[in-house]
């Protein structure tokens, strides 16, 4: 079946067979009978925002048919296969103790998706990125052979963060941490400027498994970069209490067609006023799971909201030391006056191993964009640059606009990724548009 | 791959000398473009643009050798994210109504060529299911003038075949551009004196790349055009014939 996909972001769709799996064997023979023309990539919910689980052409592979796990209580341990969706896994595990290492701001991500992008959450700085969890693999190869990789594996480093781009992840055992409650002990704090933000989050982040920042992007002058900071952590049991409850759903569903333009620099500028202004100066609240982590699944397809044309998500990372780089494009921003809905600020901790994963020791900004806004591609290109020349680089999962050029420039480890791959799949039959458009 | 914004990464340029190719070719490697084939007739030293830059041996009268160079493109560059078909020659009627091989001769490369050039170019944009086809049409062929119906009337084929390639490529990923300028202000018109509503190459090719990147079907430049030539095809033909070009 010819269906046209898109990534989160709704831009760039292309035209791709697609395949459901519904078992391993079934993946294997899918694989092994693909055809090396336009080749072969696995689709999970489609949460990555750019072009990475598409593939004009050729065929797709929507893997949420293997959906089976088993979870090794002793031991903290799931095994899960590819299609999983950490939504499943937190609304059978919570209630039992147990809550996924790394969790991305949606739950809506497949097993798969969250090894292959090698995702990370609010505990980067203490915990890495999923991948780093993960004790072992099973990899659908080109040959359509299953082959079960290890930590320290070269396949397996080109795995965690390589897009998909080594083979389909059929199957994971990854560890879990043992929560007691289901809520969340939140720290609330506002800061009047960048300064301001940078400072206290370098001072507390350690003391928080949890933290992000929220930035008002379209802030000026002294108040450039103020921001709201959540810092959080699990909530203990008190004695006696019952065993923790977590039923999220989704409260409110996106109209089907949403008029481009309704996210506009007074619309968002309005929000973030008031959003920054509703924060408390400082409090500690207690909030669920839900609500902590994954604001945005509260409404479903929210993606939708942006209008016909979509939006493109930029997300960067730069070292320590070079927050320079940081104020200036928060600079440029802020003058610019890009509309970004949901901007958030956050510190990296040490990345997991993986040859393109995205997470290294630094900070990372990430920003939602209308793609529609005059003169973005222009700033973004200029951003990829000051980002490079730091030594920093942009999320694969997210990206959409990248150049090929600026691909090695920031993935030091891309030669070392092709040979493993190349050894792995001599005839190039793992291809998305994400790897045409950057050359992978 | 076109990415999130429109920018493009490859681009064939068949005509490899056309200014409004060339033009559209600057900007769109101004734009992000990193990769450029140009397909020209004879020897060629191509101009620096900026970008990584083949050339190929093309002629358009040799409609065999039409599927070599897009196998070659296709090895040089990969995908193919835009395909402009830009070659074109304008004689004067009058040296048409004298020498009627000459006529034949130049509408099969104003149109015989481009219907080659683009049902090659309709299978590489089918098979990899995404890419733009640029077909660089005409007002002449909107309403073919007695001033110079030969050219008009290769225009007015080459219009319509570019018009039925687009709706037979609907849903496949690939598209076509249709591109319609007036009277063109450059090399080919030279010694001409220019009609009302005239463009320079440069001009048309911004026409050109902000319809690409919008995805339009077809663009008059100027936009103009498209109005004026809604009221001209409605003129009585008594009318019609008395325009003095």
């Amino acid at each position: 079946m010819t269906t046209f996909l898109t990534g989160w972001g709704r831009t760039a769709p292309t035209p791709a067979t697609l395949a459901r799996p519904g078992s391993v064997e079934h993946l294997s023979e899918l694989v092994a009978a693909a055809e090396g023309g336009r080749g072969v990539v696995a689709r999970g919910l489609g949460r990555s925002y750019g072009d990475a689980a598409q593939n004009a052409g050729g065929l797709v592979l929507d893997c949420t048919g293997l959906d089976t796990w088993t979870f090794d209580e002793a031991g903290g341990l799931v095994t899960a296969s590819g299609g999983v969706s950490l939504h499943d896994l937190m609304t059978a595990l919570v209630p039992r103790g147990w809550f996924v290492p790394v969790s991305p701001g949606t739950r809506h991500v497949t097993v798969g998706g969250a090894i292959a992008a090698d995702v990370h959450g609010k505990n980067h700085h203490r915990d890495s990125s999923f991948g780093a969890h993960v004790r072992s693999l099973t990899l659908v190869t080109a040959d359509g052979a299953a082959r079960t990789l290890r930590p320290g594996d070269p396949l397996f480093l080109a795995t965690v963060g390589g897009m998909g781009l080594t083979g389909v992840i059929a199957e994971a055992t990854f560890a879990c941490v043992p929560v007691e409650t289901a809520l969340m002990r939140v720290d609330v704090q506002r800061t009047v400027d960048l300064d301001e933000t940078l400072a206290t989050m370098a001072a507390t982040d350690d003391r928080y498994r949890y933290t992000v920042a929220w930035i008002d992007l379209l802030a000026r002058g002294s108040r450039m970069g103020r921001s709201v900071l959540t810092r959080g952590d699990h909530v203990a049991r008190a004695e006696g209490k019952e065993p923790p409850d977590f039923t999220p759903g989704a409260w409110l569903r996106a109209p089907a067609r949403v008029p481009g333009g309704l996210l506009n620099r007074l619309s968002v500028r309005a929000f973030n006023e008031v959003w920054y202004r509703k924060a408390p100066r400082r409090k500690t609240i207690v909030q669920g799971i839900a609500p902590f982590f994954h604001p945005l699944d509260f409404v479903e397809g929210w993606n939708r909201v942006y209008g016909s044309r979509g939006f493109v998500q930029y997300q960067f990372v730069v070292p320590f030391g070079a927050e320079d780089t940081l104020r200036d494009i928060v600079g440029s921003l802020s003058a610019h006056g890009t509309v970004s809905f949901l901007t958030v600020l956050k510190r990296f901790g040490p990345g997991s191993g993986g040859l393109l994963s995205f997470p290294m020791p630094g900070w990372t900004l990430a920003l939602d964009i209308p793609a529609g806004q005059h003169g973005l591609s222009g700033l973004l290109r200029g951003f990829d640059r000051q980002v490079a020349d730091v030594g920093g680089r942009v999320y694969l999962a997210k990206d959409s606009r990248l150049r090929a050029d600026m691909m090695a420039a920031m993935y030091p480890e891309l030669e070392q990724w092709r040979r493993i791959r190349d050894e792995a799949d001599p005839a190039g039959l793992f291809r998305s548009d994400l790897a045409r458009r950057l050359r992978l | 791959m076109k990415n999130a914004l429109g920018a493009v990464d490859t681009v064939l340029l068949l005509g490899g000398r056309s200014e409004i190719g060339l033009e559209i070719v600057k900007l769109l490697v101004g734009l992000g473009a990193s990769r450029v084939v140009l397909a020209v007739r004879g020897e060629y030293t191509p101009p620096a643009l900026g970008a990584e830059v083949h050339v190929l041996p093309f002629d358009a009268l040799d409609v065999h050798g039409h599927g070599a160079v897009f196998t070659k493109a296709v090895e040089l560059v990969g995908d193919l994210d835009v395909v402009i078909s830009a070659f074109g020659v304008l004689g004067s009627q009058a040296d048409y109504d004298a020498d009627p091989a000459a006529a034949a001769a130049d509408v099969a490369v104003n149109y015989g060529a481009h219907v080659s050039v683009g049902l090659h170019a309709a299978r590489v944009l089918r098979e990899q299911g995404h890419g733009t086809l640029v077909m660089l049409s005409s007002v002449a062929g909107a309403r073919v003038r007695k001033a110079n119906f030969v050219y008009g009337s290769a225009k007015a084929g080459l219009d319509g075949f570019a018009q039925g390639l687009d709706d037979a490529l609907h849903g496949s990923g690939a598209r076509v551009l249709i591109v319609r300028p007036g009277f063109v202000i450059g090399r080919m018109t030279e010694g001409l004196t220019p009609a009302p509503l005239s463009s320079t190459p440069r001009q048309v090719a911004l026409a050109t790349v902000r319809a690409l990147r919008e995805g339009a079907s077809s663009v008059w430049v100027p936009r103009a055009l498209g109005p004026v030539f809604g009221v001209l095809r409605l003129l009585p033909r008594a009318l019609w014939r008395r325009m003095p070009r």
